[in-house]
This record gives structure tokens, C-alpha cells and sequence, in this order.
């Protein structure tokens, strides 16, 4: 049977269980969506700028731990995309770009719509192809899905020129690809293994630091199995959020910059360190030398360049998180039967509980009548919700105060740009986390900055009834560049007060979505309930005090226990 | 320390680009890098001599392997190798010079390819170092162009 190069790509689409994608049509696309009423299981959501379109397959792909698939044009609709291709590339979010491209003969003479996206995309994806012949677009596709979700996941792009979607071949899709310059390790060496097993018996002071590869892997139940078995206690980054229970007494709180007083000394104290699935990036570490300084340090991770890459650790291991957490799970149930003796851990619980009394996550109440604490609002979010839900954030103090007052109790509720800290991430997101999910709560914590960088995908919303919630923690200020100003910049509030700002409310009815303004404290619950409980898109827009700085803070290049606190 | 690594790669377009664009995206160094195709079909090798300290070196590495369109990375400085480099190097041999350069081109072992009115142009094949060493005996008579390859190498049979 021989099909053109638009219907290779929808047929293959269909074969990989694509049953949503996120695009934008151009001239250069235009013979795919031409196929599309063809391919009615395939289901288009259209956005209104293809930064949107990348997002939301970014968030989809986040929430379901499937790939996510976007479709653009060539030339700007490709480039619209890269903030978004680059966002999931720091985070290794598995997605699949499809770009349009100039047909064939016009490549190089730099045609209408022309860009090198191959050339542009090289350093923010996994890998990315230029499709020259119609009977590689099967194979392409599938090597594509195959990189995209399989070792350290993470964007990948094809680059399709239209002459080649015109073109006829054979289709045959095929089962299993191979490539010789690809093989990534999964299986965790028994020596290895045993020797980690070893270290956490005879720790005193042992920590569990979670990342991202956590969840992508995953595994979460070994972790929380391995964490509740030998009582070890856990802290994760901004990425690894959710893949341990927040509400368990082993858990720490988030490390790092504005991490918890509890996890930054725990970290200090450790001797022996088990990062899995996390890269020691430097929001975490703070200044290296005294990273974990008096630990044994073990590192998990299926990407052998996180290893050694900022810290030297003691045991470098290359495996998949889960396989090898099963196994190190399985040989530590041996050593108990055994009867081999565990170091106590009494005097170190004694010690966090210590320090989480000390200095817990906290704020300054609102003073009576005073303007409304954004911690607060999100901790109300908790409440009504109880925590079932799913959360994007956007970036900045709303996405600090979204991973401080929230307690993450399951992977894949939290959404939000960790490596790469993109300000417009969160809404689109969250939309692609609604299509995936259309009976669950989906909720942007947002910021009245950020909020406007993809505001134009509320027409999206509306369109599809996708009723994402936008909560505004609204301040009139990009906050956390404020923030920085604030403390070390003389005060010097240089073009960050957004005193001019649409009126939100209006501005979500203009679109057809439902709006609502906090001004008090005791509006709160009931407004963000009748939102929660609206059929429809909605934001609600929170005034909160301006001036309200996300605590505790590490300043840049100082030790994680330098902390200000509030 | 110096580094020669040996890196064998799908040849395809975009591949050099890809090899390159990892050491000077992520900083690294490349002092010298040839390419050319192997006996395989679709499959080349590359020669890129590198300077880095352990950390940096065993970075350049994992990121290399990294790459989808690399198939194989070699430390040729981790075993006992063969470099060899070939510069061709075009110098100022007017009357009363010439036989002066040709005794040098005799004691090298290398040979004149190309011969002008007033310039000789020479090949040699070699360690750096002997390339070196020609260019600094050639400075005096006014050297006007060369052309180097950059470092090719190979494990040596017996180790």
C-alpha cells in the first residue's frame, strides 16, 4: 500500500498510540492537516502560538509519562517552539517535534519560511532528524518515539519538508529499531548493588537526595519502599517532587536555594549521601565544596554525563533507577533476614526533628486587614483540594511558593520548568495535562508576570472546554527578580514593578473563560472553591503582598546552610 | 594533558556539526580533528586531539557516547599508540637558499612536492613534535603557508 509522507507520519502516529498532539498549521504543514479528517482518532488541539503548542505536549508528556507530540510549520512556527524544546530538554521530558520544512530543492536558498531547525535544536535535543526520503519517514518516526522515552528521555525532533509529505511509498511500520550508536544501561551491577547496600547499613546519618529520574523512572514505591524499610530520611529538588510521600515523618522538604532548614543540614550532616535520578545542579548545591561534604556519596543515574559531572562521588552507578533501587530493595531484605546489624538512626531523627522545629517552612501571618500572604494561598489550595489535583506552576516566587506550601504526595502532580526556569510554561501545560486528564482538577499557580507570556492559550482552553484554573498570585512585580533586588541590589526595583496589567478578571471573560478577584482573606476559600467547582477555564486573580520574598533563601554561591530565614 | 581520541561515527550530515558543537557548547577544546571515511560503508572516523585534565577529559567522553550518530569512542592516549600527522609547508627558497632547505628536507626524511622560482613546497609526515621542529628550522627562510591535517592515530598491535 503506498501512502504519501502526511499520511506515514498520521498512520505512525497511530501505530505509536498518539491520541492527542498540539500544533499550529503553516504552509509548509499544510498537506498533514489536510489528512487529518482522515485520522479522526487522532485528536488536534490547536493552539494559539506554538509555544504554546510545546508546552502543552511538555505537560501531557509530564502528566501521563507518555511521549508528547507537537506539530508546527517551518521558519517561525519551528523557532516559536525552542523555548519550549529546550524546557523539556533540561527537565528530559520525552516529546516528539514535528517541524514543517521547505520542500527539498529550496533548502538553503533561504526560502519563505525557511530556518536550519535541525541546525538550531542541535544543542537543546536528544537527537533530531532532517527526513530527505519519504521510505526512511517509518523508520525515522519510530528511532524518534524510541529516543525520545527510552534512556534519559528528552525531546526529539523531525524535521519534515513538504515535498516529502507529498511523496508516495510503501508503509510498513517497524516492530523494533536498533541503533548501533545507541544502547542505553539499565541493569544495576550486583557488585554495585552490594556494596551500596553495605554503606547503608553501616550509615549513621544517612540521606536519600531524589531527583526528576525519580519519576521519570517510575520509582517512586521502591524509593518510599527503600526510605520506610531502613528508615532513611528523603529531600528531593524541585523536579523530584512528589516521588516521596510529603506527609511521611521520613520526609525533609525540598533542598537547595529556598529548600527547607531541615534538608540543607540534613544534606550537611549526612555520611552517606544516595542521590538517584538528580544531577547536583547548582540551585541545589549552593557552593560545591561544601556539598555534602563529610558524605560517602552515591550516585544513581542512567546518564553517565550527570555522573562525575559536578561533584566527584565515592560510588558512581549507571542504571535505571528502578531496576536498581528493586535490587538494592531485595538485597538489603537479605542482609535483615540475615541478622547483619544496622547502624541505629535514633540519635539522627532526634536531630532532624530538631531542626524541623527550629526553623520549619513558615511565613509571617497577614497582619489584620493586611494585604493577603501568597504562602497562604497556595496552602488554601492544598486544603480545598486535598492535595488531589494536579499542579503546574509557573516560574519564578509563585513556582518556589507552589513547591514549598503544596505537600506533593504522588509523582506527576507537579508540573513545572525546573532546568531551564521558563516563565509561561505552567498554563500551557496544565492544558496539556487537562487534555490528558479531562475529569481531573489542574490547577496553574502563576504569577501576574508570567501568566502573560502564554495568556493567548486561554482561547485553547475555552476552545477544547479544557477548565484549567489559573490561580494569580498577583503582586504587581516580577517578584523574584524584585526579591533579588531587594536583598542584593540596593533595592534598586529597575523595570521589574508591573504597575500596568490588564484587569484579569475581564480579561479571562473577554475569552470566554470564567474570572474572579481575591482582595480579602476571608474571600479566599470560597472564591477558589466556586472556582475549583466551575465547568469552565477560570482565573482567579489573588492581590497579595507585594513585597512578600520566598524564604528560606541561600544567596548565590554561598553554602546551602547559609540560609536567610524568615 | 593532551588527548587523542578516536571516534568512529555514522557518516552522515550534521554529524562533524553535532562532534563539534558539543566541545564548544560545553567549553571544551578541540586542537586538532580529521575526519575521513573507513573501509565500512556509512561509517567514518575522527581524529580529535583534545587538552583537558581527567574531569574535562572524561566529560568530552561520556558526552561523545552520548551522541546518537557516535558509535564508538577510543582513548588512544590510555594505550600504547602510533600518531602520525602530515603538514605540507610551502617556504622562500631563492638561489644561494635552496640547497641549504634541501640538506634539511634530507636530514627529515621528508620530500619537496612542488618546486617555483623562488619557493619549494614540502611534505612531511610525522609526530607534532617533528612537525614542529621542521617549522622552526624553516622560520629563517620565510615559511608562507602550510597546511596540516591534524593527528591521525591508531592502537599499536603490541601493547
Amino acid at each position: 500500500m503506498e501512502l504519501t509522507g502526511a499520511q506515514i507520519l498520521l498512520e505512525s502516529l497511530g501505530r505509536e498510540g498518539v491520541d492527542v498532539l498540539f500544533g499550529f498549521p503553516g504552509g509548509a504543514v499544510i498537506d498533514i492537516y489536510h489528512q487529518f479528517p482522515n485520522y479522526p482518532n487522532l485528536k488536534h488541539v490547536l493552539v494559539r502560538h506554538e509555544q504554546g503548542a510545546i508546552h502543552m505536549a511538555d505537560g501531557y508528556a509530564r502528566a501521563t509519562g507518555k511521549v508528547g507530540v507537537c506539530l508546527v510549520t517551518s521558519g517561525p512556527g519551528a523557532t516559536n517552539a525552542v523555548t519550549g524544546i529546550a524546557t523539556a530538554y533540561m527537565d528530559s521530558i520525552p516529546v516528539v517535534i514535528i517541524t514543517g520544512q521547505v520542500p527539498t530543492p529550496l533548502i538553503g536558498n533561504d526560502a519563505f519560511q525557511e530556518v536550519d531547525i535541525v541546525g538550531i535544536t542541535r544543542p537543546c535535543t536528544k537527537h533530531n532528524y532532517l527526513v530527505k526520503d519519504v521510505t526512511k519517514l517509518a523508520r525515522t518516526i519510530k528511532e524518534a518515539f524510541y529516543l525520545a522515552q527510552s534512556g534519559r528521555p528528552g525531546p526529539v525532533l523531525i524535521d519534515l519538508p513538504k515535498d516529502i509529505q507529498q511523496q508516495r511509498a510503501a508503509f510498513s511500520y517497524p516492530k523494533k529499531v536498533s541503533m548501533r550508536g545507541y544502547n542505553p544501561h539499565y541493569e544495576p551491577n550486583v557488585k554495585q548493588v552490594r556494596k551500596v547496600a553495605e554503606l547503608i547499613c553501616k550509615a549513621k546519618n544517612p540521606v536519600l537526595y531524589a531527583g526528576g529520574g525519580v519519576i521519570s523512572s517510575s520509582a517512586s514505591k521502591e524509593l518510599t519502599k527503600l526510605a520506610q524499610a531502613h528508615n532513611i530520611p528523603v529531600t528531593a529538588t524541585l523536579m523530584g517532587l512528589g516521588c516521596f510521600p510529603g506527609d511521611d515523618p521520613r520526609w525533609l522538604g525540598m533542598l537547595g536555594m529556598h529548600g527547607t532548614f531541615a534538608a540543607n543540614h540534613a544534606i550537611s550532616s549526612a555520611d552517606l549521601l544516595l542521590a538517584v535520578g538528580a544531577r547536583f545542579d547548582d540551585r541545589v548545591t549552593g557552593k560545591l565544596s561544601a556539598f555534602a561534604s563529610k558524605a560517602t556519596i552515591v550516585h544513581i543515574d542512567i546518564d553517565p554525563t550527570s555522573i562525575q559531572k559536578n561533584v566527584s562521588v565515592d560510588v558512581p552507578v549507571v542504571a535505571d533507577c528502578r531496576l536498581f533501587l528493586e535490587a538494592l530493595n531485595k538485597e538489603l531484605a537479605e542482609v535483615v533476614k540475615s541478622g547483619a546489624p544496622c547502624a541505629p538512626k535514633d540519635a539522627w531523627f532526634e536531630q532532624i526533628t530538631a531542626w524541623k522545629k527550629k526553623h520549619p517552612l513558615t511565613y509571617k501571618p497577614a497582619a489584620k486587614d493586611g494585604p493577603i500572604k501568597p504562602q497562604a494561598v497556595v496552602e488554601a489550595i492544598h486544603k480545598l483540594t486535598k492535595g488531589d489535583c494536579i499542579i503546574a506552576t509557573e516560574v519564578g516566587q509563585n513556582q518556589m511558593w507552589a513547591a514549598q506550601f503544596f505537600n506533593y504526595t504522588k509523582p506527576r502532580t507537579l508540573l513545572t520548568s525546573g532546568g531551564l526556569g521558563t516563565m509561561g510554561y505552567g498554563f500551557p501545560a496544565a492544558i496539556g495535562a487537562q487534555a490528558a486528564f479531562p475529569e481531573k482538577l489542574v490547577i496553574d499557580v502563576a504569577g501576574d508576570g508570567s501568566i502573560q507570556m502564554c495568556i493567548q492559550e486561554l482561547a485553547t482552553a475555552v476552545a477544547y472546554n479544557l477548565p484549567v484554573k489559573i490561580v494569580i498570585l498577583n503582586n504587581g512585580y516580577l517578584g523574584m527578580v524584585r526579591q533579588w533586588q531587594e536583598l542584593f541590589y540596593d533595592r534598586n526595583y529597575c523595570n521589574t514593578c508591573l504597575d500596568v496589567a490588564p484587569d484579569f478578571v475581564k480579561l479571562a471573560e473577554a475569552y470566554g473563560a470564567d474570572g474572579f478577584r481575591v482582595k480579602k482573606a476571608e474571600d479566599m476559600e470560597a472564591t477558589l472553591k466556586a472556582a475549583f467547582a466551575s465547568p469552565k477555564p477560570c482565573i482567579v486573580d489573588v492581590l497579595v503582598d507585594p513585597e512578600e520574598n520566598v524564604y528560606p533563601m541561600v544567596p548565590a554561591g554561598k553554602s546551602i546552610t547559609e540560609m536567610i530565614l524568615v | 594533558m593532551r588527548h587523542i581520541l578516536s571516534i568512529l561515527v555514522e557518516n552522515e550530515p550534521g554529524v562533524l556539526s553535532r562532534v563539534s558543537g558539543l566541545f564548544s557548547g560545553r567549553g571544551f577544546n578541540i586542537e586538532t580533528l580529521n575526519v575521513a571515511p573507513t573501509l565500512e560503508d556509512g561509517v567514518s572516523i575522527m581524529t580529535i586531539t583534545t587538552v583537558g585534565d581527567e574531569q574535562i577529559i572524561e566529560q568530552i567522553i561520556k558526552q561523545l557516547r552520548k551522541l546518537v550518530t557516535v558509535i564508538k569512542v577510543v582513548d588512544l592516549t590510555e594505550v600504547k599508540n602510533v600518531e602520525r600527522e602530515m603538514m605540507l609547508l610551502k617556504v622562500s627558497a631563492e638561489d644561494g637558499k635552496r640547497a641549504e632547505i634541501l640538506r634539511i628536507v634530507d636530514v627529515f626524511r621528508c620530500k619537496v612536492v612542488d618546486v617555483g622560482f623562488d619557493e619549494l613546497t614540502i611534505e612531511i609526515t610525522g609526530t607534532q613534535d617533528k612537525l614542529s621542529a621542521l617549522i622552526n628550522l624553516m622560520q629563517r627562510f620565510g615559511i608562507k603557508e602550510i597546511a596540516r591535517t591534524g593527528a591521525v592515530a591508531m592502537r599499536r598491535s603490541m601493547q
